[in-house]
């Protein structure tokens, strides 16, 4: 019955991260804009996506990220809960919700435990730590907030592509690891290049009186990283992938103490 | 001692050894611990058939400068701890492997 049916428009972004392409609907062309400016880089012309979510824009009220985070699983089916946004997820079927106010960080966070739990079943990881390529292989730099992950990105020189400095994206490959640039932005607030390259090594940061690089044994390297890894759920076979990740991620790469001088220097030391 | 004990491996625990060291992970609060060279000896050897005093027997006493008594004392206080963090199951009957429901119900 022309006239009496609303027309109501429907838009989609596709946002690949790490090569996994999720697409993100929307009836908001607004939100769309904050989407395709937050994602810059990291928006894909491709039609397929292997994952999909619905999000419903819901008012400003809905909008406390203090209130404690829970990613819980139940029949396969994921749901993530924070007080600015719940979202729902049935991997199985590529196909989620999400209910949030018009904002990115909310998206932001059910982005990062999305692709969590996708690298989770598949032996990789997201890491606090910046990342960079230099030479064709790409370097980490992990540590908590304040180690110096945004001062050795802001140091970087010209010849260096700059993957992230907060959240680097680490997947599992046949013959090692491989870090892809990420959106997640820290302290620099600017986008990762949308690259990647094999994993040469894992710095953990420390800022000290001269540079130095001192290798870390496997048992130290394993609970650094564990310490610097991002996973949100306590389900307990995605603990235990996360723990196996990280064991055989020090199996295969060199993790090295890398303690510097805040002087650009220290990348003489690296590549 | 009086009473006999056997000790099992936690199947809700993610263990590997890296290096010298030997690092179990919890999915209950995702909490990591090392386990010292006594607690790693425990944990390789707690297979759920063998009795808490066989392994220091055979394991513990043979490996470390400690009498049988002082052993047995210590031994039951690590398995009581670690079993107070989810890392082992610990039963006066042998704790058959893999069987969820048992090792449920001894939890």
């Amino acid at each position: 019955m022309p006239g009496l049916a609303t027309q109501i428009a429907h838009y989609s972004v596709v946002i690949a991260i790490g090569d996994v392409a999720i697409r993100l609907n929307t009836i908001d062309a607004d939100f769309l804009e904050i989407l395709h400016h937050r994602y810059s880089g990291f928006v894909s012309p491709a039609a397929h996506a292997e994952f999909e979510f619905d999000v419903d824009l819901l008012p400003p009220p809905f909008t406390d990220s203090q209130v404690d985070l829970s990613v819980t699983q139940r029949a396969g089916r994921w749901v993530l809960d924070r007080g600015d946004f719940r979202a729902e997820w049935d991997p199985a079927a590529g196909r989620g919700s999400i209910r949030q106010s018009a904002n990115p960080y909310s998206i932001d966070a059910v982005l990062r435990i999305v692709h969590t739990l996708v690298l989770a079943k598949q032996g990789g990881f997201l890491l606090h730590s910046a990342s960079a390529i230099r030479n064709g292989k790409a370097f980490l730099f992990a540590g908590v907030s304040g180690a110096g992950k945004t001062t050795i990105s802001r140091l970087a020189p010209p010849d260096a592509t700059l993957l992230t400095d907060e959240i680097s994206y680490v997947r599992k490959r046949d013959d090692g690891y491989v870090a892809f640039g990420t959106p997640f932005t820290g302290e620099l607030a600017k986008l990762g290049e949308n690259r990647s390259a094999p994993v040469r090594a894992l710095y953990l940061l420390a800022q000290g009186p001269e540079n130095r690089i001192e290798p870390v044994n496997a048992a130290e390297a394993g609970r650094q990283l564990l310490a610097n890894m991002l996973f949100f759920a306590e389900d307990q076979e995605i603990v235990h992938r996360a723990f196996n990740a990280a064991c055989n991620f020090v199996d295969r790469v060199p993790v090295f103490r890398l303690t510097f001088v805040p002087d650009a220097r220290v990348w003489e030391m690296i590549g | 001692m009086n009473k006999k004990l056997y000790v099992a491996r936690s199947p809700r625990i993610a263990a590997r050894q890296l290096g010298e060291e030997m690092l179990v992970m919890s999915a209950q609060g995702s909490t990591l611990f090392t386990l010292n060279q006594t607690a790693t000896v425990l944990w390789q050897a707690a297979d759920g058939k063998t009795t808490l005093e066989e392994i220091v027997e055979r394991r513990i006493c043979s490996e470390f400068e400690v009498t049988p008594e002082d052993a047995i004392r210590d031994a039951e206080d690590l398995a009581e701890d670690l079993a107070k963090h989810g890392i082992l199951l610990v039963s006066e009957i042998p704790i058959p492997s893999r069987d969820p429901v048992l090792q449920e119900q001894i939890r």
